[in-house]
Protein backbone atom coordinates (compact mmCIF):
# COMPACT_ATOMS: atom_id res chain seq x y z
CA UNK A 1 0.00 0.00 0.00
CA UNK A 2 1.38 3.58 -0.76
CA UNK A 3 1.87 5.97 1.65
CA UNK A 4 -1.01 8.75 0.52
CA UNK A 5 0.46 11.63 2.58
CA UNK A 6 1.63 14.86 0.68
CA UNK A 7 3.74 17.34 2.04
CA UNK A 8 2.40 19.25 4.88
CA UNK A 9 4.03 22.32 3.51
CA UNK A 10 2.04 21.73 0.43
CA UNK A 11 -0.96 20.66 1.82
CA UNK A 12 -0.85 23.61 4.10
CA UNK A 13 -0.69 26.08 1.16
CA UNK A 14 -3.52 24.80 -0.80
CA UNK A 15 -5.75 25.00 2.33
CA UNK A 16 -4.69 28.82 2.36
CA UNK A 17 -5.30 29.31 -1.40
CA UNK A 18 -8.88 27.25 -0.85
CA UNK A 19 -9.66 30.06 2.19
CA UNK A 20 -8.29 32.74 -0.23
CA UNK A 21 -11.00 31.40 -2.55
CA UNK A 22 -14.09 30.93 -0.33
CA UNK A 23 -13.30 34.53 0.91
CA UNK A 24 -13.16 36.16 -2.72
CA UNK A 25 -16.16 33.49 -4.50
CA UNK A 26 -18.30 32.96 -1.56
CA UNK A 27 -17.45 35.84 0.82
CA UNK A 28 -16.99 32.99 3.29
CA UNK A 29 -14.29 31.72 6.17
CA UNK A 30 -13.25 28.05 6.20
CA UNK A 31 -15.18 26.93 9.69
CA UNK A 32 -16.55 23.75 11.09
CA UNK A 33 -18.42 24.06 14.49
CA UNK A 34 -21.23 26.45 13.96
CA UNK A 35 -22.21 23.71 11.31
CA UNK A 36 -21.81 20.85 13.93
CA UNK A 37 -23.97 23.00 16.37
CA UNK A 38 -26.35 23.39 13.50
CA UNK A 39 -26.76 19.66 12.93
CA UNK A 40 -26.78 19.15 17.40
CA UNK A 41 -30.31 21.43 17.12
CA UNK A 42 -31.45 18.95 14.42
CA UNK A 43 -30.46 15.72 16.42
CA UNK A 44 -32.51 17.69 19.31
CA UNK A 45 -35.42 18.35 17.48
CA UNK A 46 -36.61 14.45 18.77
CA UNK A 47 -35.36 14.19 22.25
CA UNK A 48 -36.30 18.24 23.25
CA UNK A 49 -39.67 18.91 20.95
CA UNK A 50 -39.22 21.02 17.73
CA UNK A 51 -40.67 23.99 19.63
CA UNK A 52 -38.06 23.60 22.40
CA UNK A 53 -35.33 23.74 19.36
CA UNK A 54 -37.11 26.78 17.88
CA UNK A 55 -37.59 29.55 20.86
CA UNK A 56 -34.22 28.19 22.11
CA UNK A 57 -32.27 31.66 21.60
CA UNK A 58 -28.97 29.85 20.32
CA UNK A 59 -30.28 28.01 17.46
CA UNK A 60 -32.82 30.54 16.61
CA UNK A 61 -30.34 33.34 16.17
CA UNK A 62 -26.73 32.01 15.93
CA UNK A 63 -27.07 28.43 14.30
CA UNK A 64 -29.96 27.53 13.01
CA UNK A 65 -30.44 23.72 12.25
CA UNK A 66 -30.55 24.38 8.42
CA UNK A 67 -29.06 23.08 4.87
CA UNK A 68 -27.05 26.31 4.31
CA UNK A 69 -23.68 27.15 3.68
CA UNK A 70 -22.41 25.77 6.44
CA UNK A 71 -23.71 22.80 6.94
CA UNK A 72 -23.26 21.87 3.33
CA UNK A 73 -19.57 22.08 3.77
CA UNK A 74 -19.15 19.55 6.68
CA UNK A 75 -21.16 16.79 4.13
CA UNK A 76 -18.29 17.92 1.99
CA UNK A 77 -15.77 17.30 4.20
CA UNK A 78 -16.75 14.01 5.06
CA UNK A 79 -17.65 13.45 1.40
CA UNK A 80 -14.14 14.93 0.38
CA UNK A 81 -12.24 12.84 3.16
CA UNK A 82 -13.92 9.44 2.44
CA UNK A 83 -12.74 10.07 -1.50
CA UNK A 84 -8.91 10.34 -0.31
CA UNK A 85 -9.41 7.08 1.66
CA UNK A 86 -10.88 5.27 -0.72
CA UNK A 87 -8.65 6.29 -3.53
CA UNK A 88 -5.43 5.73 -1.65
CA UNK A 89 -6.54 2.36 -0.50
CA UNK A 90 -6.55 3.37 3.08
CA UNK A 91 -10.26 3.43 3.89
CA UNK A 92 -10.16 0.78 6.88
CA UNK A 93 -12.33 0.60 9.61
CA UNK A 94 -10.40 0.67 13.38
CA UNK A 95 -10.58 2.64 16.32
CA UNK A 96 -7.27 2.54 18.79
CA UNK A 97 -4.01 3.71 18.12
CA UNK A 98 -0.81 3.49 18.73
CA UNK A 99 -0.51 6.95 21.29
CA UNK A 100 -3.90 5.74 22.88
CA UNK A 101 -3.09 1.98 23.22
CA UNK A 102 0.47 2.52 25.19
CA UNK A 103 -1.57 4.66 27.72
CA UNK A 104 -4.55 3.35 28.00
CA UNK A 105 -4.47 0.03 27.00
CA UNK A 106 -6.32 -1.87 23.77
CA UNK A 107 -10.12 -1.99 25.58
CA UNK A 108 -12.27 -0.49 22.61
CA UNK A 109 -14.98 0.32 24.70
CA UNK A 110 -12.56 2.89 26.89
CA UNK A 111 -11.12 3.99 23.64
CA UNK A 112 -14.93 4.83 22.55
CA UNK A 113 -15.97 6.34 25.43
CA UNK A 114 -13.35 8.62 26.10
CA UNK A 115 -13.59 9.62 22.47
CA UNK A 116 -17.15 10.62 23.33
CA UNK A 117 -16.40 12.56 26.17
CA UNK A 118 -13.88 14.24 24.66
CA UNK A 119 -16.54 15.44 21.76
CA UNK A 120 -18.51 16.48 24.44
CA UNK A 121 -16.22 18.91 25.60
CA UNK A 122 -14.73 19.68 22.54
CA UNK A 123 -17.35 21.35 21.12
CA UNK A 124 -18.74 22.58 24.16
CA UNK A 125 -15.16 24.32 24.11
CA UNK A 126 -15.82 25.09 20.40
CA UNK A 127 -19.19 26.78 20.64
CA UNK A 128 -18.29 28.53 23.75
CA UNK A 129 -14.83 30.52 22.08
CA UNK A 130 -16.99 30.79 19.24
CA UNK A 131 -14.52 28.66 16.53
CA UNK A 132 -12.53 25.78 16.24
CA UNK A 133 -9.05 25.23 14.53
CA UNK A 134 -10.17 25.92 11.47
CA UNK A 135 -12.98 28.99 11.83
CA UNK A 136 -10.07 30.57 14.80
CA UNK A 137 -7.18 28.87 14.34
CA UNK A 138 -6.70 28.77 10.78
CA UNK A 139 -9.83 31.80 9.49
CA UNK A 140 -9.42 33.97 12.14
CA UNK A 141 -5.36 33.89 12.35
CA UNK A 142 -5.19 34.78 8.66
CA UNK A 143 -6.70 37.37 9.28
CA UNK A 144 -4.90 38.55 12.09
CA UNK A 145 -7.93 38.43 14.01
CA UNK A 146 -7.08 38.61 17.61
CA UNK A 147 -9.62 36.12 18.79
CA UNK A 148 -8.07 33.83 16.76
CA UNK A 149 -4.88 33.81 17.32
CA UNK A 150 -5.74 34.02 21.33
CA UNK A 151 -7.86 30.69 20.48
CA UNK A 152 -4.66 29.13 18.58
CA UNK A 153 -2.02 29.71 21.42
CA UNK A 154 -4.46 28.75 24.73
CA UNK A 155 -5.84 25.65 22.82
CA UNK A 156 -1.96 24.38 22.39
CA UNK A 157 -1.04 25.56 25.61
CA UNK A 158 -4.25 23.38 26.97
CA UNK A 159 -3.00 20.73 24.97
CA UNK A 160 0.23 20.88 25.93
CA UNK A 161 -0.50 20.11 29.19
CA UNK A 162 -3.53 17.84 28.94
CA UNK A 163 -1.59 15.02 26.84
CA UNK A 164 1.79 15.61 29.49
CA UNK A 165 -1.30 14.24 32.52
CA UNK A 166 -3.12 11.76 29.71
CA UNK A 167 -0.10 10.36 28.05
CA UNK A 168 2.85 11.15 30.03
CA UNK A 169 5.87 9.92 29.01
CA UNK A 170 4.43 6.59 28.83
CA UNK A 171 4.70 7.34 24.83
CA UNK A 172 8.14 8.06 24.74
CA UNK A 173 9.93 5.47 22.89
CA UNK B 1 -17.18 44.36 -2.05
CA UNK B 2 -15.92 40.95 -3.12
CA UNK B 3 -15.96 38.82 -5.76
CA UNK B 4 -18.89 36.99 -4.44
CA UNK B 5 -21.05 35.82 -7.57
CA UNK B 6 -22.18 32.45 -5.99
CA UNK B 7 -25.43 33.06 -4.67
CA UNK B 8 -28.88 30.05 -4.34
CA UNK B 9 -28.44 26.72 -5.27
CA UNK B 10 -24.88 27.98 -6.39
CA UNK B 11 -23.50 28.86 -3.52
CA UNK B 12 -25.12 25.38 -1.57
CA UNK B 13 -23.22 23.21 -4.65
CA UNK B 14 -19.81 25.13 -3.82
CA UNK B 15 -20.25 24.27 -0.28
CA UNK B 16 -20.08 20.50 -1.12
CA UNK B 17 -17.23 21.58 -3.36
CA UNK B 18 -14.80 23.58 -1.42
CA UNK B 19 -15.80 21.01 1.81
CA UNK B 20 -14.71 17.94 -0.53
CA UNK B 21 -11.35 19.95 -1.40
CA UNK B 22 -10.92 20.74 2.41
CA UNK B 23 -11.89 17.15 3.77
CA UNK B 24 -9.72 15.27 1.06
CA UNK B 25 -6.54 17.85 2.09
CA UNK B 26 -7.23 16.83 5.26
CA UNK B 27 -7.00 13.39 4.66
CA UNK B 28 -3.17 13.83 2.09
CA UNK B 29 -1.74 16.13 4.82
CA UNK B 30 -1.95 13.16 7.28
CA UNK B 31 -4.02 15.49 10.29
CA UNK B 32 -7.01 12.83 10.08
CA UNK B 33 -4.35 10.40 12.13
CA UNK B 34 -5.30 10.32 15.95
CA UNK B 35 -1.30 10.00 16.92
CA UNK B 36 -0.18 12.90 14.21
CA UNK B 37 -2.29 15.24 16.17
CA UNK B 38 -1.55 14.10 19.92
CA UNK B 39 2.00 13.79 18.66
CA UNK B 40 1.69 17.58 17.90
CA UNK B 41 1.24 18.61 21.64
CA UNK B 42 4.07 16.16 22.68
CA UNK B 43 6.20 18.24 20.25
CA UNK B 44 7.08 14.88 18.25
CA UNK B 45 4.95 15.42 14.94
CA UNK B 46 5.15 18.76 13.61
CA UNK B 47 2.58 17.92 10.67
CA UNK B 48 -0.32 19.78 11.72
CA UNK B 49 1.95 22.91 12.73
CA UNK B 50 3.60 23.08 9.44
CA UNK B 51 -0.38 22.41 7.89
CA UNK B 52 -1.83 25.27 9.93
CA UNK B 53 1.00 27.57 9.63
CA UNK B 54 1.38 27.23 5.86
CA UNK B 55 -2.10 27.83 5.48
CA UNK B 56 -2.29 31.04 7.80
CA UNK B 57 0.50 32.68 5.99
CA UNK B 58 -0.72 32.17 2.17
CA UNK B 59 -4.18 32.25 2.99
CA UNK B 60 -3.36 35.47 4.70
CA UNK B 61 -1.60 37.25 2.30
CA UNK B 62 -3.63 36.30 -0.36
CA UNK B 63 -6.87 37.18 1.60
CA UNK B 64 -4.67 40.58 2.17
CA UNK B 65 -4.10 41.14 -1.14
CA UNK B 66 -7.83 40.68 -2.67
CA UNK B 67 -9.19 42.82 0.89
CA UNK B 68 -6.66 46.00 -0.09
CA UNK B 69 -8.11 45.76 -3.92
CA UNK B 70 -11.28 46.09 -2.42
CA UNK B 71 -12.11 42.58 -3.37
CA UNK B 72 -12.58 40.84 -0.55
CA UNK B 73 -13.87 41.31 3.19
CA UNK B 74 -12.82 40.45 6.41
CA UNK B 75 -14.98 38.04 8.54
CA UNK B 76 -13.71 38.96 12.42
CA UNK B 77 -15.01 36.77 15.22
CA UNK B 78 -15.47 39.36 18.36
CA UNK B 79 -12.70 39.42 21.12
CA UNK B 80 -14.48 38.16 23.73
CA UNK B 81 -11.34 37.24 25.99
CA UNK B 82 -13.42 35.47 28.41
CA UNK B 83 -15.37 33.31 26.29
CA UNK B 84 -12.43 32.90 24.22
CA UNK B 85 -9.98 31.98 26.67
CA UNK B 86 -11.67 29.42 28.41
CA UNK B 87 -13.24 28.66 25.47
CA UNK B 88 -9.95 27.03 23.43
CA UNK B 89 -8.57 25.85 27.43
CA UNK B 90 -11.55 23.49 27.32
CA UNK B 91 -11.05 23.07 23.77
CA UNK B 92 -7.49 21.75 24.26
CA UNK B 93 -8.40 19.08 26.66
CA UNK B 94 -11.15 17.95 24.19
CA UNK B 95 -8.67 17.82 21.11
CA UNK B 96 -6.14 16.05 23.13
CA UNK B 97 -8.86 12.89 24.75
CA UNK B 98 -10.83 12.72 21.62
CA UNK B 99 -7.87 12.65 19.05
CA UNK B 100 -9.12 15.12 16.61
CA UNK B 101 -10.36 18.78 16.66
CA UNK B 102 -13.92 18.93 15.07
CA UNK B 103 -13.22 18.87 11.10
CA UNK B 104 -10.25 16.47 11.41
CA UNK B 105 -12.69 14.32 13.49
CA UNK B 106 -15.23 14.60 10.69
CA UNK B 107 -12.66 13.56 7.95
CA UNK B 108 -10.79 11.11 10.49
CA UNK B 109 -14.56 9.21 10.61
CA UNK B 110 -15.24 9.03 6.76
CA UNK B 111 -11.92 7.13 6.27
CA UNK B 112 -12.68 4.59 8.76
CA UNK B 113 -12.51 5.64 12.30
CA UNK B 114 -15.10 4.54 14.80
CA UNK B 115 -13.48 6.57 17.69
CA UNK B 116 -13.94 9.63 15.43
CA UNK B 117 -17.56 8.45 15.03
CA UNK B 118 -18.36 7.98 18.86
CA UNK B 119 -16.58 11.60 19.06
CA UNK B 120 -18.93 12.84 16.29
CA UNK B 121 -21.68 11.72 18.75
CA UNK B 122 -20.28 13.40 21.56
CA UNK B 123 -19.95 17.06 19.37
CA UNK B 124 -23.69 16.80 19.14
CA UNK B 125 -24.24 16.36 22.82
CA UNK B 126 -21.36 19.13 23.47
CA UNK B 127 -23.56 21.24 21.00
CA UNK B 128 -26.50 20.47 22.53
CA UNK B 129 -25.46 21.48 26.06
CA UNK B 130 -24.09 24.69 24.80
CA UNK B 131 -27.35 25.40 23.42
CA UNK B 132 -29.51 25.26 26.78
CA UNK B 133 -26.60 27.32 28.67
CA UNK B 134 -26.36 29.85 26.02
CA UNK B 135 -28.58 32.38 28.17
CA UNK B 136 -26.28 31.64 31.20
CA UNK B 137 -23.05 32.11 28.94
CA UNK B 138 -24.48 35.40 26.99
CA UNK B 139 -25.18 37.55 30.18
CA UNK B 140 -22.32 36.02 32.25
CA UNK B 141 -19.33 34.98 30.03
CA UNK B 142 -19.57 37.02 26.50
CA UNK B 143 -19.42 40.21 27.86
CA UNK B 144 -16.51 39.67 29.97
CA UNK B 145 -13.30 41.39 28.34
CA UNK B 146 -15.10 41.81 25.19
CA UNK B 147 -13.36 43.74 22.60
CA UNK B 148 -15.20 43.85 19.36
CA UNK B 149 -14.02 42.67 16.08
CA UNK B 150 -10.41 43.64 17.42
CA UNK B 151 -7.38 42.68 14.67
CA UNK B 152 -3.56 42.70 15.34
CA UNK B 153 -2.95 46.06 13.19
CA UNK B 154 -5.39 47.85 15.17
CA UNK B 155 -3.99 46.26 19.20
CA UNK B 156 -0.74 46.67 18.56
CA UNK B 157 -0.89 50.19 16.55
CA UNK B 158 1.47 48.72 13.50
CA UNK B 159 0.29 49.30 9.82
CA UNK B 160 -1.15 46.26 7.88
CA UNK B 161 2.12 45.75 5.99
CA UNK B 162 3.89 45.08 8.98
CA UNK B 163 1.82 42.98 10.65
CA UNK B 164 2.05 40.83 7.19
CA UNK B 165 5.29 41.07 7.19
CA UNK B 166 5.24 39.66 10.98
CA UNK B 167 3.67 36.94 10.39
CA UNK B 168 5.85 35.50 7.38
CA UNK B 169 8.32 36.30 9.29
CA UNK B 170 7.76 34.12 12.30
CA UNK B 171 6.05 31.33 10.15
CA UNK B 172 10.20 30.87 8.72
CA UNK B 173 11.00 31.17 12.38
CA UNK B 174 8.90 28.36 13.34
CA UNK B 175 9.82 26.07 10.91
CA UNK B 176 13.44 26.79 11.25
CA UNK B 177 13.20 25.87 15.06
CA UNK B 178 10.72 22.83 13.62
CA UNK B 179 13.75 21.74 11.35
CA UNK B 180 16.14 21.82 14.14
CA UNK B 181 13.43 19.63 16.65
CA UNK B 182 13.68 17.12 13.68
CA UNK B 183 16.88 17.35 12.97
CA UNK B 184 17.51 16.57 16.91
CA UNK B 185 15.34 13.73 17.12
CA UNK B 186 16.65 11.83 14.24
CA UNK B 187 20.60 12.30 15.10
Amino acid sequence: MKNPRWNPYLVGALIGLLSVFTFALVNKPLGMSTGLAQAAGACAMPILGADQVATNSYWAKIAKPNWDYGTLFLVGTVLGAFLGAWLSGTFKFATDSEVWTRSFGPSKTKRLVAAFLGGIIILYGARLADGCTSGHGISGSLQLAVSGWLFFIVMFASGILTAKLLYGRSTQA
Amino acid sequence: MHLAFLTGTGLLWSAIGFGLIFGFLLHRGGVTDFNVIVRLFQFRDFTVLKVMMTAITVGGVGVALLHGQDLAQYHIKPANLLAVGLGAAIFGVGMVLLGYCPGTGLAAMATGRLDALAGLAGMIVGGIAYALTFDWVAANILPVGAYGKLRLPELLGLPEWVCYAGLVVMTIGVFALVRKAEAKKKA
